[in-house]
């Protein structure tokens, strides 16, 4: 029956590989007394006033459809947020389309501009959907390595590498997820002149943008002719924890997001409404709450990174995002033996960097969403495990 | 008061024993320094005492009661609340006392070993002080929350083990 079954999917799903990250929630899911920093998202539960908003909208009776784009209240209010928080200027109207998580923006985005043969550059390592969602789309996913000597940022040299005739777009990621790495003003500036030589589109994936430690966060889309070159994609996940509410925007150029919107109408009608709602009340009411768990983060990061340097695994300071990316390479094994021997023997779950593409083997990403007695743990843990393994 | 005292404030407030080293981390400061910090801290008053909040409601033979009066007072000229406010909190079984706004002045709560306990206290101690007009005794009956922290927290971390 299998057989007969296999015959009807598509090559593209049965091409498609799995996250390499399923293999250990398999793992770490059957075992008990587990601290796992495999965790890519908060560890806040979402804002109480948030949480009543949306209680509220339920009890209101709103409880259908919204507009395809979704509620124009909301999108006034995402549009005069990112101009305060990051100056930018996006049209509520004609340039804000609420999403299912930032993940279907993406989905949107590759499938409003991609045609069969055309490249599109993914800086890894780099969230494990970008590369997939190119094939979905229909392209090709080229890799783009970004190294530890370089704090993980992307460089003119690279890029200009990774171009070729097809390529048609950039995913970029910054704050990052797995590393954490983040790129300035200056540093983002000296790529534009690239990115413009070879017309490319820049898909900005800015969904960590609230969370940077050491310099405020500076969007592409600020720089000079970039505007009208990016699709960038944020949410409401990680700054205010709400990632189970599933709810993320995009904003752009007009045309751009209009295709967007086409594909939107006919795949997913609208992102959940009671999201909606409370994605309004943390915008309006929500920036002490996202303050404190900022500040949070950024403590436990200091505690994270220098406890990993001080045990023999080598960590840059990451500037954003929630995770510590330490080198294993003085142990001498491979990321995913690691993490598999690390999680049988002391029962800490991390993720092997190769999940996240190239430049990740010799790598293991590490969530500082826990809390900081965990993390104490989970080192005083790690620390006796590189010790040991050092040894043979 | 700068940023950094704040912040070393901050998290002493939530957790008292987090070790010192793993402080300085957390602050981005040297040990030697964040003890400095709290020592001079301590010696304004501005850190009074390192306590626990203790659910007793789970631990054999140490029942009691706990009420919250509220204490209608007559101020005094030149000292105002404070001098009776003084008198109320020198008796040991008193756990606070807050001056407040609205029907009443003084919030006062108490704990005793019975509800007997209580009321011999605000009958023969409080009642009897000739600052105080009237008194309402409320008995608390159980705890949810104190100073932030809930009694019977739900421990488990809901979030799927491993995730992107």
């Amino acid at each position: 029956m299998k057989q007969v079954q296999q015959q009807y999917l598509s090559k593209t799903a049965s091409k498609l590989k799995p996250s390499g990250i399923r293999k250990f929630f398999d793992l770490a899911s059957q075992m008990d007394n587990v601290i796992s920093l495999g965790v890519g998202e908060p560890d806040f539960v979402t804002p109480w006033n948030v949480c009543e908003a949306g209680y509220a909208s339920l009890e209101s009776g709103y409880t259908a459809y919204t507009a395809n784009a979704g509620l124009l209240e909301l999108r006034e209010e995402i549009s005069s947020y990112l101009s305060e928080q990051f100056s930018l200027s996006y049209d509520a109207e004609s340039q804000i389309i609420l999403t299912v998580g930032a993940s279907q923006a993406i989905d949107l985005a590759f499938r409003s501009i991609i045609d069969p043969g055309d490249e599109v550059i993914i800086v890894e390592p780099g969230f494990v959907a970008y590369a997939p969602a190119v094939t979905l789309a229909g392209g090709t996913p080229v890799s783009l390595e970004t190294k530890a000597e370089d704090e993980f940022k992307l460089t003119r040299e690279t890029l200009e590498k990774a171009i070729t005739k097809r390529t048609k777009a950039i995913l970029l990621c910054f704050p990052s997820n797995p590393t954490g790495a983040t790129m300035s003003e200056e540093e983002l500036q000296s790529v534009t002149d690239v990115i413009e030589k070879h017309d490319l589109l820049v898909l900005s994936d800015e969904i960590y943008a609230e969370l940077t430690y050491d310099q405020t966060h500076y969007s592409i889309a600020r720089l000079d002719g970039m505007k009208d070159r990016t699709i960038l994609i944020s949410g409401f996940s990680k700054a205010f924890a709400m990632t189970g509410w599933r709810l993320g925007y995009v904003t752009g150029p007009e045309e751009i997001i209009a295709a967007m919107l086409k594909i939107h109408q006919y795949t997913m009608m609208c992102a959940p409404t009671i999201a909606q709602h409370g994605a309004l009340e943390a915008l309006r009411n929500g920036r002490d709450d996202l303050e404190k768990m900022k500040k949070s983060y950024r403590q436990r990061r200091n505690y994270l990174v220098k406890a990993f340097n001080h045990i023999g695994l080598s960590c840059h300071m990451p500037g954003g995002a929630f995770y510590a990316f330490p080198s294993i390479q003085s142990t001498g094994m491979t990321s995913d033996e690691f993490a598999e021997k690390l999680l049988e023997e002391e029962r800490v779950a991390v993720v092997p960097g190769h999940v996240f593409g190239a430049g990740g083997e010799g790598y293991i990403r590490c969530s500082y969403a826990t809390s900081i007695e965990s993390l104490q743990e989970a080192v005083k843990r790690i620390g006796a495990f590189v010790e040991r393994h050092k040894a043979e | 008061m700068n940023e950094k005292e704040v912040e070393i404030l901050e998290i002493l407030e939530e957790n008292a024993r987090v070790p010192m080293e793993v402080l300085a981390d957390m602050v981005d400061l040297s040990v030697e320094k964040v003890e400095k910090i709290i020592k001079s801290l301590e010696e304004k008053d501005i850190i009074l005492s390192y306590s626990s909040v203790i659910n007793w409601d789970k631990t054999a033979g140490k029942d009691g009661v706990a009420a919250m009066i509220d204490v209608k007072v007559t101020p005094k000229r030149e000292v105002g609340f404070d001098e009776i406010a003084e008198r109320i909190y020198r008796f040991p079984e008193v756990k606070a006392v807050y001056l407040m706004s609205g029907a009443f002045d003084l919030s006062v709560q108490i704990e005793g070993k019975t509800m007997k306990e209580v009321a011999f206290f605000v009958s023969n101690k409080l009642s009897t002080l000739d600052s105080v007009l009237s008194t309402t005794t409320h008995f608390l009956l159980k705890k949810y929350k104190h100073d932030g922290v809930i009694f019977e927290p739900e421990q488990k971390d809901k979030r799927i083990v491993v995730s992107p």
